[in-house]
């Protein structure tokens, strides 16, 4: 099994409905945010480009926030989700270093904190809150070993690209281009 | 699977474990008590139905509560046609509106101390409301109670419509109005005899061929065209869109037009050109249904591509491309008739053009571009007829606006003018849902207005520019707190949807409906208020239409079979339009027995002066207007507004994005606060662009105060639309200062 | 033009607009972690050539600074844990491909160690010294007798401990400016570097002087080269290697990289060293001073600058 989300670029409207949803669902505080909307702009007037990407925790299958975690608290559990455990936590910053995508944060308690994929949710069958809420439909959730899930059909059919994907951290956001 | 357990892990019986230990205990009990801060599970929150009062869409959703009492989340209500189980992040935040701690938490009324400064002293609901009712009675004494006026916006302004109506008072105003669908509601009812409506009756999800006309969809959240939009990408629809900005829909259009600001009638007329003189446009349906295609034929006959690109900058290929584009289409496009549509004075012919080219294209009543919307019509809960006015707001208007179908809310204002000598006078107002200071244009006519009335009450549940003018100020219970009408909108199907509160009103605040009651208790309308609990009122109208409130507050939406016939008009289908010919008016008869022009006419608009820029405004997804700015989850996404400026345009003036400006306008009214710049290519080179809402400058709105600049600052120059009264406000250039203007001043 | 830009409002305090997690206490902690195991390096190191009488303040007084060094990192670095209360997590397992764990555990080790070598030479720094515990004495007997063994351990240590202060730059792919091998190197020749210095400076001795002064001219050339190597290596990489060595040519650490570490911190003292061994007058406090300060500024630099390289896409 392995999750994985797909993001539509070409539906985002970039309302940013996934991050409130991300902070009303897991209680994040005021001021942080577990995902995000990048808007990027090419071109001149009147040729240009908008590309707009919801981004957050690319879950790494080469995790290097893992990799450097000094206690194990970065760790990765069934379906390559990369979890924070609060009470491992020593809150050194190294994992933050670590990533290239600036996806952690230090939560005000002092531990890192970053997206779940709402494992709370996915346990039980749901989408992540942030795939559940967006009026465009432009996330795509699910098990990438599944052919028939979410996922595996949205990138199907389409061209995508992952970030970075020089940094070597084989990460598991597709944006659909 | 990589398990973070694959490593050596030291016994506690290893080095060091003796002071490792006694850390490990400290730590724990320490931490031991903290609240609990990740998810909450589903199972252990209870759902209470709702439809949003953040936007005027009212889209149905949950609020879940936690077993503290707590609102956790928002999530749409799936059987609601208007989020379809997703809510946008307005929606989603409407959390924020419920946890805002500066809201109004208390009555007030207003006091001048000894050295005559005027101040609020908190009050109990008892002295605010009977301060209001003797006030109402006063004034329908000495000048009948239709002197007192109302602003509403929204679902609590419909409570004091109620009141007032009861109370004998029909002169209000909506600035949905004058300020935004007017133009678009004449226009389209003067053509087709039927109104766009809202939501409105786009068949976007199934349409082969979109046209926006400045309509910003993703910017604007219309959540359920936002998602039919999406559907349209997802459908490889072809998306036109023509905007002086690359807007987010224009950055995902198929054609973007980005044409000159002020000339879209041009562009509208070379396009209803091409598709008569190349004869794309569908000549059945016109045959059938429509009056007035020969006069239309010859009023555009020199209105060629090349015409209009000289006025409106876009090539003539692609003018033609575009329109032979939507003929392929047709009868499958939307031509979308926009929303907020006062821009220029001459918005009920833009919008009138908007309409001739829908019919053209015969898009109208068939899958895919407009279709017959029905809403379910609730029964009135019995109450004794309204008193009739010797006067209502349409007498505010002079003789001017015949086709206006609802009141104005600048002719209300002028009306409470004296020096306007009005035949009908207003001297009180009520306010309610509308912070007038930051949607009105013409700020001096707002302050004149305010400064001449004897009274003004606000029903707000924020603290808003518009609570500073009031001599009482009503809290109200926010929408997650409160009983409310039930939501009938028109839709594909007849629906209805439950508000009902989920928690207890925090603070001190009150629903809408039982001020309204109170109030009219005192006015001795008891007959009009006769139930003890609005959810009387909803029960009994529920039970009406065959449902309950007990099953409504299990499925917070419940849908209807339609009962007005098919969602689209069959081919050859005989139909009457509600027009004066009982066709669809290519020329309208309406406006030519008005005095205006029956087939739109291009009229050139002033420009920009030398270092000046075309202002225009619009939304971001993530607030309503001003009304969201201090809401914690949406400042949380957007904290303040930016000026968009144009890179050729910022290297003259030596800008960089993130730099702070004033702006000052053609008239010298400068902004109250700096916004920040934002160099970018999405804009025009002769204008600039900024998100409506921001600039708040009442300090009790903590965090809102002073975060960017209020677009309204800089409209001072209103074109009034002569056929409904809109107010255009899209005519005012601003330049930019990089020093603060009163700080000279002072020097 | 080109804009990539947040629009949903992320403003996450010490992570955007640029990424400022670790503040002055991380470079400090590897500055002093690299002193220490500079000067901990040359006491083992001249213990196991035989030579502690000729470098008496190499093996013995200097010695002192290490465990002082080494607790005033470990507080710097404790200061900056965000979760304090957990730090003993850190000591709950050892995880090899996280440099801060072997981190963790290497100071462990050698801050004890340290503290023990220091110990064992109390009496012949001080007359008259006595331990008060029988068991202290015989343990400190028992040490004096296997110094040789001990120092071996400990200058392995030492060795792990000053790489270990680049590599735990290094091993972040995500910061370019540190994601490379010449780090832990550099980072150890540079706390050798230190280490010499802060020797210097405290020995009166003219002959272990010289000979500190020649090794450290020597590791001073070995530092410049492989800081050259550096900027060859970046110059001649990917986008974000060149934006990364572009913060030292003409970006905003220009200055305080080439005029501070570079021409003071190395370039200056290597002069004033020559000079010196080729019998030059130059005040003894000075190379040594010019050296350290050096060393303090080049991490700060590295620390922050390579917080704002990131990949770009």
């Amino acid at each position: 099994m392995r999750y994985a989300m797909a993001i539509d670029t070409k539906k985002c409207v970039g309302c940013g409905d996934c991050v409130v949803a991300c902070q009303t669902e897991n209680n994040v505080p005021h001021g942080y945010c577990r995902d995000w909307i990048v808007e990027n702009v090419s071109g001149s007037y009147p040729s240009v480009q908008i590309e707009l990407r919801s981004e957050r925790c690319n879950h790494c299958d080469n995790a290097p926030c893992v990799r450097c975690c000094p206690t194990g608290a970065s760790h990765i559990v069934e379906g390559g989700i990369v979890l924070v455990t609060h009470d491992e936590c020593i809150g050194c910053g190294a994992c933050i270093e670590s990533c290239p995508y600036d996806a952690r944060y230090p939560h005000p308690e002092g531990y890192v904190d970053k997206c779940t994929f709402c494992k709370h949710r996915v346990d039980k069958g749901q989408n992540p809150a942030c795939v559940d809420v967006c009026p465009t439909h432009c996330l795509h959730f699910g098990d990438l070993d599944d052919p028939n899930s979410d996922v595996s059909k949205a990138l199907k059919n389409r061209k995508w690209k992952v970030l970075a994907p020089e940094a070597g951290t084989e990460p598991q956001l597709y944006f659909l281009t | 699977m990589t398990s973070r357990r694959q490593f050596i892990k030291i016994s506690a019986a290893g080095v060091g474990a003796a002071t490792i230990g006694i850390n490990a205990a400290s730590g724990f009990n320490l931490f031991g008590s903290k609240d609990e801060t990740g998810p909450a599970s589903d199972e252990d929150l209870t759902p209470y139905p709702t439809y949003c009062e953040v936007c005027f869409w009212k889209c149905a959703g949950w609020a879940y509560v936690d077993k503290k009492g707590n609102i956790r989340k928002i999530i749409g209500n799936k059987k609601d046609p208007h989020s379809n189980g997703r809510l946008c992040p307005r929606g989603t935040g409407g959390i924020g509106m419920y946890y805002d701690e500066d809201r109004l938490k208390t009555p007030l009324i207003r006091e001048t101390d000894s050295e005559g400064n005027d101040y609020f002293r908190e009050a109990t609901w008892d002295e605010a409301l009977t301060k209001v009712a003797d006030k109402m009675k006063q004034i329908a004494n000495k000048y009948g109670p239709e002197a007192f006026g109302l602003f509403n916006h929204g679902n609590p302004g419909g409570h004091l419509e109620h009141l007032m109506r009861a109370y004998g008072s029909e002169t209000n105003a909506e600035p949905a109005f004058a300020q935004c669908r007017g133009p678009r509601s004449v226009a389209y009812y003067s053509t087709f005899g039927a109104y766009i409506g809202s939501p409105e009756n786009t068949d976007i999800r199934d349409t082969r061929c979109l046209v926006l006309i400045g309509s910003h969809i993703g910017e604007n959240m219309h959540n359920s065209q936002v998602q039919e939009m999406s559907q349209a990408i997802e459908n490889k629809a072809t998306i036109i869109t023509v905007d002086p900005r690359l807007s987010t829909a224009a950055g995902k259009s198929t054609f973007w037009l980005p044409i000159k600001p002020a000339t879209d009638i041009a562009l509208l007329l070379a396009w209803i050109h091409v598709l008569i003189y190349e004869n794309l446009y569908n000549k059945e349906f016109i045959d059938q249904y429509a009056f007035g295609f020969d006069l239309l034929k010859e009023h555009v006959k020199t209105m060629t591509p090349e015409w209009a690109y000289g006025i409106t900058t876009i090539e003539p290929e692609m003018i033609r491309r575009t329109a032979r584009e939507m003929a392929g289409a047709a009868p499958n496009v939307v031509i979308h008739p926009g929303r907020h549509a006062v821009w220029y004075g001459d918005d009920t012919q833009r919008e009138r053009a908007m309409a001739i080219l829908t019919a053209l294209l015969g898009a109208w009543g068939k899958r895919g571009s407009l279709y017959f919307a029905e809403k379910i019509s609730l029964p009135h809960y019995p109450q004794p007829e309204y008193p009739e006015p010797k006067w209502t707001w349409r007498d505010l208007n002079n003789g001017k606006y015949q086709l206006a179908t609802m009141g104005i809310t600048t002719e209300l204002l002028k009306a409470s003018i004296p020096e306007n000598n009005p035949k009908h006078r207003v001297r009180a107002w009520l306010v309610a849902g509308t912070n007038l200071p930051l949607s009105m244009p013409d700020k001096q006519l707002f302050k004149k207005a305010a400064d001449s009335v004897e009274f003004i009450a606000v029903m707000d549940t924020m603290p808003m520019e518009i609570t500073g003018y009031a001599d009482v100020v009503l809290p109200e219970a926010t929408y997650l707190e409160r009983y409310d009408f039930l939501r009938a909108s028109q839709n594909r199907i007849p629906n209805v949807a439950l508000r009902m509160p989920a928690v207890e009103p925090k603070y001190d605040s009150k629903p809408g409906w039982w001020i309204s009651k109170k109030i009219g208790e005192k006015l001795g309308l008891d007959e009009y208020f006769n139930y003890n609990d609005y959810s009387e009122v909803i029960d009994w109208q529920l039970k009406q239409i065959g449902t309950s409130l007990e099953e409504m507050k299990k499925i917070g939406v419940k849908s209807f079979p339609r009962t007005e016939g098919p969602l689209y008009l069959a081919d050859g289908e005989d139909f009457e339009f509600n027009t004066n010919s009982g066709k669809i008016e290519l020329y309208s008869t309406d406006l030519a027995d008005a005095g205006f022009d029956p087939i739109p006419v291009y009229k050139k608009h002033p420009e920009p002066p030398p270092n000046f820029y075309r202002l225009i405004y619009g939304r971001a997804p993530m607030h309503t207007f001003s009304r969201t700015s201090n809401n914690h989850n949406l400042w949380d996404l957007m904290n303040e507004n930016n000026v968009w400026i144009n890179p050729k345009i910022a290297d003259i003036w030596e800008l960089k994005s993130g730099d702070f400006v004033w702006l000052k306008n053609q008239d010298n009214a400068v902004t109250t606060f700096p916004v920040k710049v934002r160099v970018t290519e999405r804009i025009r080179w002769d204008s600039v662009y900024m998100v409506h809402g921001f600039g708040h400058s009442d300090k009790k709105l903590s965090r809102a105060y002073g975060r960017g600049a209020s677009d309204e600052e800089m409209i001072t120059n209103v074109m009034i639309d002569p056929i409904m009264g809109g107010t255009g406000m899209r005519g005012n250039f601003v330049t930019f200062l990089k020093e603060d203007p009163r700080k000279e001043v002072k020097a | 033009m080109k804009e990539e830009l947040f629009v949903s409002g992320r403003d996450i305090p010490n992570i955007d607009p640029y990424l400022h997690i670790w503040h002055w206490q991380i470079p400090l902690y590897l500055y002093l972690g690299g002193l220490a195991a500079g000067i901990l390096f040359f006491a083992t190191y001249y213990v196991i050539k035989g030579k502690e009488k000729q470098m008496q303040t190499t093996v013995k007084w200097a010695t002192i600074i290490a465990p002082i060094a080494l607790v005033i990192g470990l507080g710097a670095l404790f200061w900056d844990l965000k979760h304090k209360l957990y730090f003993w997590q850190l000591y709950t397992t050892i995880r090899f491909t996280s440099p801060m764990s072997w981190g963790a555990w290497t100071l462990m080790l050698i801050t004890p160690m340290s503290i023990v070598w220091v110990a064992s030479y109390m009496k012949e720094m001080i007359p008259g010294w006595d331990w008060k515990f029988g068991f202290l004495n015989k343990f400190e007997v028992w040490i004096i007798k296997n110094r040789v063994p001990f120092a071996w351990i400990m200058m392995i240590l030492a060795v792990i401990l000053g790489v270990y202060t680049g590599i735990l730059l290094s091993a972040f792919n995500a910061r370019p400016l540190w994601n490379t091998s010449i780090l832990g190197p550099l980072f150890l020749t540079s706390g050798l570097s230190t280490g010499l210095a802060a020797i210097m400076w405290m020995s009166k001795d003219e002959h272990e002087r010289k000979t500190l002064n020649r090794i450290d001219l020597i590791l001073i050339l070995v530092e410049l080269f492989l800081i050259i190597h550096l900027f060859m290596g970046f110059m001649a990489g990917s986008a974000v290697k060149t934006e990364a060595a572009s913060l030292f040519l003409g970006g905003e650490f220009t200055v305080s990289f080439w005029v501070f570490v570079i021409i003071l911190g190395l370039a200056f003292p290597a002069t004033l060293e020559a000079l010196e061994l080729r019998g030059f007058h130059v005040p003894a406090w000075l190379p040594p001073f010019l050296i350290l300060f050096g060393g303090l500024v080049f991490r700060f630099v590295m620390v922050e600058a390579g917080q704002i390289t990131r990949f770009l896409y």
